[in-house]
């Protein structure tokens, strides 16, 4: 058996000794400027240019998006929104440097990772306006995607869940050998939730081949980070679970593309889970319910606007003429033309039969569903008027 | 009197709550400066300053830990969860610690003054996980109290009375009328009793008995009903735990029946305990079965969420199965 001595690396000291914060400087990976242009005997990452345009054209799609759909939402054309603005490079840039069958478990600002593997407009307004055309059939609130297909897990509300599944669903790959890893988002608010604790301890003490990649965004609604934790941010955390720890620029695609690379490297090659702390400004509200001029200036949003992920890769792309700027207006045009006809299209599109209603509660209707329905069916054709979206198809 | 919203009425309990009593103190996730998602706990911290009004990290677990805590060492915690669905993160610390600790430590301590406030149910398309009516969990664990107020003026009466119990309450509050249910509300200090039902309307057919936002469709079935010549006793429960048996047990044995409206599932929900005790308490006066019109027994819907609650015409249909049994 093997001999355990849990005291064998600790130095002793005769002094009190008192390791604070700052006594451990996590740097942070940074390879483009603000301008575009690299940054002072840094390299530009090992990729090639077409995949570099791709990630900025999702980058710009993904912005598009937003703005799109935040109007729609104003206009009361859908529910809810969730933008991702000033965040595109963490999603985007870390989903360009993986297999496109790794493991995505996201938390709701990720939909550029998605949209990275294909995902359509018309599959994400399906999704929105929770029509028969969702994959998850109109049951959660929108841009709660989910894609087998994608290998793009579900996504769940309560913040954090998916934390120590990301770690569960790794342990799988390896056991079975898939030579695939997960990567598993969450915000620094999501970061103080016990699953988080949970899911890194186990991850590693397991050996579970999974990326862990915190957007520290700055606010949880309208908690600032300074209020969410006294430490050192989330890579600290990282350390203390004994889990190899990237802190990068997350509004430079050059490092966010750079760390994930690498992680997935060690994550495959030595069954070992890291931590990506990419750091970013939510530069939207919190979602379309929040307000934040509540609590935060337009200064400080204008100070980040200075670090726009999308204009800083834009600048490198146009510089290496891998970038026509006349061609690249056009291009978001066509953009926001393709989201506006999709939109119109999408929303008339019926809502799901309400047989839908019980199905995959369990993997086939027990009884007492069956009955349920049977008397909800009956209750609808008496007050057909009441239900309007359902009861034409009864 | 005031008019206010129940939003309003919950910030002026807690600003009646803290003004009395300085060892009060409110927390949860966005709660300080900005006054919490939905508002009620808006200017508390400009009034009170942050030591008695915060933030916390985004923890329910931690949260609820924390308010065991404080509680048992004297202090008064106010503890909001952002949502009902939310909840479930503290469910060790509340099922576990918040309900047992003074059991288990044969008195010498306890979590009585804490009260957990949270928003919960439907109706205002937040689909799966900003929904849930969980209130029958809590109902199945000892030691807790449960109330559930159905307008300003209750909202304000019951919270300062949540407050100043010496047990642990869990209040919840319908989000879907929060800023819809206006009413005249004192601006001074008043309590209502905990335990005790409202009987909102009288009659001699039929009782109706809800709680929480559930009460304006039994209200609009009611007077469906009555048009039909159907006379309803409506009755508020208010306290989910403990419950009102005698109000509504008196009721029963006056109408010969009872209806129940729940927006959880039909399965274990507070309503199947209701009706067995009623059933045992009343067995000679039930002149047919105790009719239940709950959400269905899958998670809660978002695109079916019309066709998934309890509503003023599924209570009204049930309300005729009853008399016409
Ligand atoms: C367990 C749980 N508690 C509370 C919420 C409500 N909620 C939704 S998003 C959010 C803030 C999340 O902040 P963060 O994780 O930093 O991500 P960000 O929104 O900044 O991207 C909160 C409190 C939730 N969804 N789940």
């Amino acid at each position: 058996m093997k001999d355990r001595n849990h005291l064998a690396d600790i130095k002793s000291s005769h002094k009190v000794s008192i390791i604070e914060k700052g006594t451990v400087d996590i740097p942070m990976l940074q390879l483009l400027n603000a301008d575009g242009t690299l940054v002072k005997g840094a390299k530009k990452p090992d990729v090639d240019d077409d995949t570099l345009v791709k990630i900025y054209k999702t980058m710009r799609y993904i912005r598009i998006l937003d703005e799109r759909m935040i109007a729609a939402q104003r206009q009361g054309r859908i529910s809810f929104y969730l933008a991702s603005t000033g965040e595109e490079a963490a999603s985007v840039a870390s989903a360009a440097a993986l297999d496109n069958k790794d493991m995505i478990f996201s938390q709701y600002r990720e939909q550029g990772a998605l949209a990275y593997r294909g995902y359509t407009t018309e599959a994400f307004m399906n999704q929105m306006f929770s029509n028969e055309k969702d994959p998850n059939k109109g049951r959660q609130m929108p841009i709660h995607y989910g894609s087998k297909e994608h290998a793009f897990m579900t996504i769940s509300s309560p913040l954090g869940t998916q934390i120590p599944q990301a770690a569960g669903y790794a342990y799988g790959q390896k056991m079975q050998k898939e030579g695939k890893i997960t990567i598993c988002y969450f915000g620094e608010g999501a970061a103080s939730e016990g699953d988080f604790h949970a899911g890194l301890n186990m991850a590693a003490v397991l050996n579970c081949p999974c990326i862990f990649f915190c957007r520290n965004n700055g606010y949880a609604i309208s908690t600032p980070a300074d209020e969410q934790f006294a430490g050192d941010g989330i890579a600290s955390r990282g350390l203390g679970y004994g889990v190899k720890t990237i802190r990068v620029d997350g509004n430079d695609a050059f490092a966010v593309y750079a760390a994930t690379k690498k992680a997935r490297e060690i994550a495959l090659e030595e069954n070992a889970p890291v931590l990506i702390e990419a750091m970013s400004y939510r530069l939207a509200a919190h979602s379309t319910s929040d307000d934040p001029t509540g609590y935060r200036s337009k200064d400080e949003e204008e100070r980040w606007r200075q670090k726009d992920p999308i204009q800083r890769l834009g600048k490198y792309l146009s510089a290496k003429k891998l970038l026509d700027e006349e061609q690249d207006e056009k291009d978001a045009e066509q953009m926001r033309q393709t989201v506006l006809a999709e939109l119109k299209k999408v929303e008339k599109t019926d809502v799901c039969h309400i047989d839908e209603l019980i199905t995959d509660v369990y993997d086939k209707a027990p009884w007492h569903l069956q009955e349920q329905l049977d008397e909800l069916k009956a209750h609808m054709k008496k007050y057909p008027d009441a239900y309007p979206n359902t009861s034409g198809r009864l | 009197m005031a008019k206010m919203n129940l939003l309003q009425a919950i910030n002026s309990a807690l600003i009646t709550a803290m003004t009395d009593d300085e060892r009060v103190m409110v927390f949860g996730e966005d709660v300080g400066h900005f006054g919490g998602v939905f508002r009620a706990t808006s200017h508390l911290q400009e009034k009170f300053g942050r030591a008695r009004c915060f933030n916390t990290p985004l923890t329910e677990q931690g949260i609820i830990g924390f308010a065991n805590g404080l509680a048992s060492q004297g202090s008064v915690p106010v503890a909001e969860i952002q949502f009902g669905d939310y909840i479930f993160p503290a469910f060790d610390q509340i099922v576990n610690e918040t309900a047992k600790w003074r059991y288990r430590s044969g008195g010498q301590f306890s979590c009585g003054t804490l009260t957990i406030r949270t928003p919960y149910g439907g109706g205002i398309a937040g689909g799966h996980y900003h929904s849930q009516s969980p209130e029958a969990y809590f109902a199945h664990t000892p030691g807790l109290k449960i109330v559930v107020p159905r307008n300003p003026y209750q909202a304000k009466g019951l919270l300062l009375s949540s407050i100043r119990d010496d047990n642990p309450v869990l209040f919840l509050e319908p989000k879907r009328i929060y800023r819809a249910s206006v009413g005249e509300v004192p601006e001074e200090d008043y309590e209502l009793p905990l335990g005790k039902a409202d009987v909102v309307k009288e009659g001699s057919d039929i009782t109706l008995l809800a709680w929480g936002q559930q009460m304006d469709y039994m209200e609009k079935a009611a007077e469906m009903a009555e048009k039909d010549g159907i006379s309803c006793e409506i009755i508020d429960l208010r306290s989910i735990l403990p419950w009102d048996v005698e109000a509504v047990c008196e009721s029963v044995a006056k109408t010969g029946r009872l209806l129940i409206a729940q927006e959880a599932p039909l399965t274990s929900g507070f309503a199947s305990e209701i009706a067995a005790t009623v059933q045992k308490r009343c067995f000679l006066n039930l002149e047919s079965p105790i009719e239940r019109v709950c959400g269905l027994d899958t998670p809660f819907p978002l695109a079916h969420e019309k066709e998934y609650l309890p509503d003023h015409l599924k209570v009204f249909e049930g309300i005729k199965r009853t008399v016409q049994f």
